[in-house]
């Protein structure tokens, strides 16, 4: 079995007295897009934190890249977004990936910067300095740096969070080149629809624990069936997608004229919902 | 880590210099050699215009005195240069956000506050070396009076900043930037505070002002060292005008021996080691 590129197991961390992390698995495989779901405070930031080595565990093991999250070699593996993070206002996005590159030791040069840039859509903003920036343009800027030196790991912290629609459809088409060239992805968002539509797997955590995972589609139920008839739409919640033949044949025997038909399938949110309330 | 200590380092130099806190300091650092200039230039031709006390080498006294005040100014305002380029170097930087994107790669925590010291003392030492020296040609082309020895004079006042640079660079692992910036001028000013008690003690014979100025020194010492430099500035002025000037505000200090400098130094490592400690062990 190959060594996943991010392995965290029964990780816990402590604030004082307060319980970020109650003991959390997760591990996310080369090439494997995985979204990191949780609502607000759930310790979403400080699971991220952890595998890149920017908040020490109290007690578990990380592991990333097969070195311990947060050593040299680790750091070296991977690329890492934070939520709220900040460029120097003075720097250029050219100077700003250029020192990145220095410091990941990444040989890519101009060439490099250039294709970051060009993939983020930035390729006419290399020599505009961050302040002058809008957020969404950061973020993106924030997306390259993340990129600079080909990190086997790559963890994202609400990396759409500022973007619009154009530009969350960008990074969607950005995180699936990634996922072809066998890059793993920790991806943490609020943004249940995007991880739904991008990622291979969804963890959702409460409360520092883990409280399911699975594939988008295992998480999510089939929600029936709905009809559109003169007197309205009506749902009807056991049927099923081979059952829409037969329901029809008799509601039109029963003299209804149908307008439209939909095969419901609960969302990722309904999912989420139900997993973040029933603890 | 070379390479990395020079990346980091180059860094936060080209952060000074792009957000104009060089410029500034240059600016008003200009006004203040133009305002010594004018003061040197009256001081001198007030006292010879006096006539002469008899045995009293105005010169002297003039000129000692006056290097004396270019030297707590200029002290002053390395301290507030050290303390500006260092004050939010890890907590603040990181409550912004600016200091995560840096951690996460392969350059060790180490690295990284090294650097910034490296970097923030080179740019304090060039500063009060230049101003000193210019203060010091000032005062000599126009009054005619020269320390007799410059170098030691503008070593001890470098060393002090750069002490001052540690002690910052530790509040700043931490303390959050405002609370860091009060707290390393309350730290100046209560050096600056027990170098005045001990000139007092000195010129009133105080055992005890002495004493609590000497302890003070050790503890705080950029002040030991700013104070060496004061008494290396003096020492060789004999007669009327030595008496004069061990009086005045800038005479009186005390020689804190060859213990200093290795002292000086050990206190910086220390500080060092405390500080990326406790950078080491900080969530960010």
């Amino acid at each position: 079995m190959p060594t996943p590129a991010l392995a965290l197991s029964a990780v816990r961390k402590r604030y004082g007295r307060t319980e970020a992390l109650a003991g959390v698995d997760l591990e996310v495989a080369e090439g494997e897009l995985v979204g990191l779901l949780g609502p607000n405070g759930a310790g979403k930031s400080t699971l991220t934190k952890i595998a890149c080595g920017l908040v020490r565990p109290t007690g578990g093991t990380a592991v990333a890249c097969g070195h311990r999250a947060g050593s040299v070699a680790a750091r070296a593996a991977t690329g890492y977004l934070a939520e709220l993070f900040r460029f120097p206002g003075w720097a250029t996005a050219d100077e700003l990936l250029e020192l990145h590159q220095r410091l990941a030791r990444s040989d890519g040069g101009p060439a490099e910067r250039g294709e970051l840039l060009e993939l983020v859509g930035l390729a006419d903003a290399r020599t505009r300095s961050v302040e002058t920036m809008s957020k969404g343009m950061q973020q993106r800027l924030g997306i390259a740096q993340a990129l600079i030196g080909s990190p086997r790991l790559v963890l994202l912290d609400e990396p759409t969070s500022a973007l619009d629609p154009a530009g969350r459809r960008l990074v969607r088409g950005i995180l699936e080149g990634m996922r072809e060239r066998g890059v793993a992805v920790l991806l943490n968002s609020h943004l249940l629809s995007e991880v739904e539509l991008v990622c291979d797997r969804v963890v959702i955590i409460a409360r520092g624990r883990t409280v399911t995972e699975g594939a988008p589609e295992a998480l999510t139920r089939a929600g029936g069936v709905e009809v559109d008839l003169d007197g309205g739409t009506r749902h009807f919640p056991d049927a099923r997608r081979e059952d829409v033949p037969e329901l029809i044949a008799r509601l039109v025997a029963d003299g209804e004229q149908i307008y439209g038909v939909r095969v419901v399938r609960e969302t990722l949110e309904d999912a989420y919902l139900e997993a973040v309330e029933a603890r | 880590m070379t390479d990395d200590l020079r990346t980091i380092a180059g860094y936060a130099l080209r952060e000074a210099l792009r957000r104009r806190v060089l410029s500034v300091v240059v600016i008003l650092t200009l006004g203040f050699l133009a305002l010594y200039w004018l003061g040197v230039r009256e001081a001198f031709d007030e006292v010879q215009s006096l006539g002469g006390v008899p045995d009293l080498e105005e010169e002297t006294l003039v000129g000692a005195t006056l290097i004396g005040l270019a030297m707590f100014v200029t002290l002053f305002l390395g301290v507030v240069l050290a303390v500006f380029l260092t004050l939010s170097a890890v907590r603040g930087d990181a409550e912004r956000g600016l200091l995560q994107p840096l951690v996460v790669r392969p350059v060790g925590r180490t690295t990284l506050l090294l650097a910034r010291f490296l970097a923030a003392s080179a740019v304090c030492i060039a500063y009060v070396e230049i101003v000193l020296a210019t203060a010091v040609v000032i005062t000599g082309a126009t009054g005619g009076w020269w320390p007799s020895d410059p170098v030691l004079v503008g070593m001890g006042l470098g060393a002090a900043v750069v002490i001052v640079v540690g002690i910052s660079l530790l509040g700043s692992t931490v303390l959050s930037t405002t609370a860091n910036g009060i707290a390393v001028f309350m730290v100046f000013g209560a050096g600056l505070a027990a170098g005045l008690l001990g000139q007092m003690g000195e010129a009133l014979g105080s055992h005890t002002l002495s004493r609590i100025a000497s302890i003070a020194s050790w503890a705080l010492p950029f002040e030991a060292l700013y104070q060496s430099a004061l008494h290396t500035l003096t020492a060789d002025i004999t007669g009327v005008a030595g008496v004069a000037v061990r009086l005045g505000p800038f005479g009186g200090a005390q020689e804190a021996g060859a213990a200093l400098w290795p002292y000086a130094l050990a206190y910086l490592l220390a500080t060092g080691a405390i500080a990326d400690l406790a950078f080491r062990r900080r969530d960010l």
